[in-house]
């Protein structure tokens, strides 16, 4: 069967050992490869998988691609724990060891640049949802004795919704420019649709922030700190993450 | 409203969505002379946009190309 080299994440040389029992893709044990002053963590794919067309058919698979981002997410939240990696994105590819060799050299000066500027920092995911009454269905209730009174409620249900709207809006805007003033850096995600992750409510913000590991709790207190007690909005923190969203350039995103 | 406090990552599952916006849309990716991006990934967009409108513009693969 032949073998591609899948390639996980780049980092500086580091003391330590990756964990014996880590699992990468498709149950392979993860390996350091060193190359000069640079690391690059990969480990062996089949080419039946993720060869150029198989990988395209793979891609729509639902449950192959939640099972081979996990493993890249695993593999990367391992070495963050040794070392501040900076991921690849999904599906980085090489034929073989030496082609991984010449992705470190092709790259090295911007992955030295990269590795320095994230260097302690981990990223922190700020998301704001609005939770709006659900739309009446369109058969006129029992309680709306008149169509003038039915006309009436679902007039103020729109309003309610609008109202909710124009408030997560405001919320998400005055949060995004206080994160964004205290964190490293900040960036914008587009919001996440509801039929696939199931969440509750409509997504207004995704947003990412880059924060230096050591000042996460102030983080944290100052997203708290910020919530207004509006009713139907709920603001979500997920982290924290190896800095994924800011390991490209200015150029990629 | 209300802030959920995160519990840390290793201890939960993570959320899908969250870990594709940072797979799909993040991380390093590689260009140059050395590697080759898919042109063509119009079939994979489609259909996972269908599904996962929530990621980034494409999904780069990348080769090496043939010697």
């Amino acid at each position: 069967m032949n073998q591609l080299r899948y390639v996980y994440a780049v980092t500086r040389p580091f003391d330590g050992a990756l964990p014996e029992d880590l699992r990468g893709i498709a149950g392979e044990p993860p390996r350091l490869l060193s190359h000069g002053d640079l690391v690059a963590v990969v480990s062996s794919v089949s080419a039946d998988d993720f060869g150029e067309i198989p990988l395209r058919a793979r891609l729509e698979d639902l449950d192959w691609l939640t099972g081979t981002a996990r493993a890249h997410q695993g593999v990367v939240a391992a070495l963050t724990s040794i070392t501040c990696p900076l991921p690849l994105r999904l599906a980085t590819v090489c034929r073989d060891d030496s082609g991984v060799r010449r992705l470190l050299d092709t790259g090295r000066e911007r992955f030295v640049r990269t590795l320095e500027r994230l260097d302690g920092r981990v990223e922190w995911g700020v998301k704001v949802y609005a939770e709006t009454p659900a739309p009446e269905a369109d058969t006129p209730a029992e309680s709306a004795s008149t169509g003038r009174d039915y006309l009436r409620r679902r007039l103020s249900e729109r309003r309610s919704r609008e109202g909710t709207w124009e408030l997560a809006d405001a919320v998400s805007r005055r949060l995004h420019e206080e994160l964004s003033r205290r964190a490293e850096a900040g960036m914008l995600h587009r919001p996440q649709q509801a039929q696939l992750s199931k969440a509750p409510g409509q997504n207004v913000l995704n947003a990412a922030y880059l924060v230096p590991r050591e000042d996460s709790t102030a983080f944290i207190e100052c997203v708290e700190g910020l919530r207004p007690d509006q009713p139907g909005l709920r603001v979500e923190l997920t982290g924290p993450w190896a800095p994924y969203s800011f390991a490209g350039e200015e150029s990629d995103r | 409203m209300t802030v959920t406090r995160p519990t840390p990552l290793a201890q939960r599952e993570i959320a899908l969505v969250d870990l594709l916006d940072r797979l799909l849309a993040g991380g390093v990716v590689i260009t140059g002379n050395l590697t080759l991006r898919i042109a063509d990934v119009d079939l994979v967009r489609i259909d996972l946009n269908a599904l996962i409108s929530s990621v980034g513009s494409g999904v780069p693969s990348l080769w090496e190309e043939s010697p």
